[in-house]
């Protein structure tokens, strides 16, 4: 990548390639754990399990600080954007939305949570400048895995929201025009 | 509809129309025409196997597999179409597009090369790509077809061999110039253009009655677009060509130099999943025409002989990037045609010398936007904000005609399925900075505040001078500035010489007596131009001669 990386981004390059290795074993463990505890419970086409869904549910504010509405539209927004990802999902084929199991299980994993991704505390309570911070180091990570987890999680939860009608009214985009097919 | 209306700008049109009609409703004429005499099948909803004859099977329906399936069933061969995605129809497309690319296109809009750094946009329903297409109309540029007849051998296909071809297809198509002033996403690249001296044209469509309502990537919901939805397909099942929806073909069974039978999987109704449901399609015949992913992906999966490795090799995107511009009036991307003006200033015709490429607009819906708008957050959210006030020119590399441009390989994940390795190298991020630089400047030129080059740095500029400097530092790498492509050509080249073409110039693959492949795949590179009328006019002039081959005479 560019050479005008900040100090602490260098200090975290040498984090990733210290935790590369164990990284990848831990990738492999945490995708044996995911598929033996999952699978059985798993319905086939249900698009995340528990632990995902928790991570989207933390993900998602933060993608979207500043697009999502405030006061009491905020619960319902962030819920029925949590539903969009999982149906964008559910639409993806089964390469793509095994691709994305593992990424949530890496996520999920304790270990690799905290080495990969950067995030110290479980995702039901790690802090709005954690999660930003973790965003931000994918999305300008120097591995291209990390890019493209990045572009993932953004590609579906920005995606999701601008796909519902209630995002519109901040975007002054009327929707399209009524032609009332029959 | 609405007669000369038509030339009205899209404001009062859009009133008209909703005075229209709040009074009725919207022909369907698919499903009007939709009879008992029409033979479809949706394969998700099969509960038996199923075996099917037929003289001719055609694996696709997009822009090669409709225009063969009309030729050869008007020939009076019986026909059955395999299409990998669903029927849906005018009534179905309703301008959303939460709908739309879940239901249209492969991998719900999100099907992307091994590295995940170019998103492709492809379609898969009936009509493939001509039912979710921008309409784009444009003759294969001359000097792409010079290329292929000096650097491929290939005769026969030069523009005086072809005309007939696209004057025949274009009349079929209504593709015809756009009579409707540009709307200002597209009249904003012409202003620029022309105040730098960069010349612009008009593109011409392939619609009939157009509504100027700018939802062609959804679908049209007026009918007015002649994809194969509304034109070969009906007229091939109106001949007793049976179609067969949500199919995925698995596997070619040959043997001896020659197919017997075509091995299809039913798909579940989300259309992601295979069922049980295995269709054997047994035909004298057979048409490979699933697109430049797909038909390469088919003979692979079918091990069929290529000695010379070719099959699912040079695979072009026309790898295209972004820039996105403030106006400080309204521009509205989301209406009108979304099309209509191109400048092909920097393409050039010296194809040995860095990569050039063709400026377009794309369509500026919210989904369409949020995704391809770097970063997130506030900086994101504000984009989104001024959504009607933003401006986007596309830049569309032409690929495959320079050595240090190869393209992409089709290769096979565990489970069969198709995945594209498309490398992007130095030689292609020359051509992107490039670009990026061209649009920017075009922008200012045309009066815009801000352009932001689409880049994960989300670094934008309120200057031409700013946009240079900036532009000529970026970091260029893939995943760091966003790549995507509507376009997917070549991976079964055509022509003679079988170390360097999978198809022979009649269209026949090489080492299968009774396989022909009639799509977008036998294109030696890219076409430098949107795809769809090179495909019609290729797969036209092949079809036909498939007739006389299979002695049935000349058709119509």
């Amino acid at each position: 990548m560019s050479n005008s990386a900040p100090p602490a981004f260098r200090i975290n390059r040498r984090t990733f390639l210290k935790a590369g290795v164990a990284g990848g074993a831990a990738l492999l463990f945490a995708r044996w754990l995911y598929t033996s505890t999952s699978a059985s419970t798993q319905p086939p086409h249900s698009a995340l399990d528990a632990a995902a869904r928790t991570i989207m549910a933390a993900i998602i504010p933060v993608l979207l600080d500043g697009a999502l509405p405030k006061g009491a539209d905020l619960a319902t927004a962030r819920a029925e954007t949590l539903v969009a990802v999982e149906q964008a999902i559910a639409g993806l084929p089964p390469a793509t939305r095994g691709e994305l199991a593992e990424l949530f299980s890496l996520l999920a994993f304790a270990p690799t949570r905290c080495l990969v991704a950067g995030v110290w505390s479980p995702w039901s309570e790690a802090s709005t400048g954690a999660i930003a911070g973790f965003l931000e180091r994918w999305r300008d990570s120097r591995f291209t895995l990390l890019r493209s987890a990045y572009a993932a999680l953004h590609q579906l939860v920005l995606g999701a929201w601008y796909a519902q009608e209630r995002a519109w009214p901040a975007i002054s985009y009327a929707g399209p025009p009524k032609l009332s097919v029959g | 509809m609405a007669g000369n209306q038509l030339c009205r700008p899209a404001e009062t049109f859009g009133g008209l129309m909703a005075d229209i009609l709040r009074q009725s409703t919207l022909p369907d004429p698919f499903r009007a025409a939709l009879s008992a005499r029409w033979k479809m099948l949706d394969a998700s909803s099969l509960t038996e196997d199923r075996d099917i004859e037929a003289d001719v099977a055609i694996v696709g329906t997009g822009a090669g597999g409709g225009t063969a399936a009309e030729i050869l069933s008007e020939a009076g061969l019986s026909v059955v179409m395999i299409e990998e995605g669903p029927l849906a129809t005018s009534s179905d497309f309703r301008m959303r597009e939460a709908d739309a690319y879940p239901q249209l296109y492969q991998e719900s809009a999100s099907r992307k090369t091994k590295d995940k750094a170019i998103n492709i946009l492809q379609g898969r329903c009936v009509g493939g790509g001509t039912t979710v297409n921008w309409t784009s109309s444009f003759r294969t540029p001359v000097v792409t077809l010079e290329h292929w007849a000096t650097a491929f051998g290939l005769a026969g296909f030069g523009a005086g061999d072809l005309a007939p071809w696209f004057d025949r297809m274009e009349r079929r198509l209504g593709v015809a110039p756009w009579p409707v002033a540009p709307n200002e996403n597209n009249d904003t690249l012409r202003r620029g253009a022309q105040a730098l001296g960069i010349s612009v044209s008009a593109i011409r469509r392939n619609v009939k009655g157009c509504w100027n309502i700018g939802y062609c990537g959804m679908g049209c919901p007026t009918n007015a677009k002649q994809s194969m939805l509304v034109t070969t397909i009906p007229a091939a099942l109106e001949r007793g060509a049976m179609l067969l929806t949500r199919t995925r073909a698995l596997k070619l069974e040959h043997a001896k130099g020659r197919v017997s039978a075509l091995t299809c999987t039913g798909l579940g109704a989300r259309g992601t999943d295979p069922t049980p449901r295995r269709i054997t399609v047994r035909a004298k015949t057979f048409i490979a025409a699933g697109g430049a992913i797909g038909t390469p992906a088919l003979l692979l999966r079918s091990n069929v002989s290529d000695p010379h490795g070719v099959v699912g090799k040079r695979t072009f995107l026309h790898p295209t990037v972004v820039s996105a511009a403030l106006m400080p009036e309204r521009v509205d991307g989301f209406s009108g045609a979304p099309q209509t003006i191109y400048s092909d200033h920097f393409l050039g015709d010296d194809l040995s010398g860095p990569i050039g490429y063709k400026l377009e607009v794309p369509p500026i819906h919210p989904v369409l936007a949020a995704i391809t708008l770097p970063g997130h957050g506030a900086a994101h959210a504000r984009w989104m904000h001024d959504l009607p006030y933003m401006q986007v020119i596309i830049a569309l590399l032409r690929d495959g005609f320079h050595p240090d441009s190869p393209g992409g390989t089709v290769t096979l994940r565990a489970d069969g399925t198709p995945l594209l390795d498309y490398p992007l190298n130095d030689y292609f991020w020359d051509g992107a900075r490039r670009a990026l630089a061209t649009m920017a400047e075009i922008q200012f030129a045309a009066g815009v505040k801000t352009v932001m080059p689409v880049h994960v740095s989300g670094s934008s500029y309120n200057s031409w001078s700013d946009a240079r400097a900036g532009i000529a530092a970026l970091p260029l790498a893939p995943l760091v500035a966003p790549v995507v492509s509507a376009h997917v050509m070549g991976g079964c080249p055509i022509g003679a010489d079988i170390r360097r073409a999978a198809v022979d110039p009649s269209g026949r693959y090489h080492h299968l007596d009774n396989l022909y492949v009639l799509d977008g795949s036998l294109f030696p590179t890219s076409v430098g131009a949107n795809p769809q009328l090179s495909i019609y006019a290729l797969t036209a002039k092949l079809a036909s001669g498939l007739v006389t081959t299979l002695g049935r005479g000349p058709s119509g």
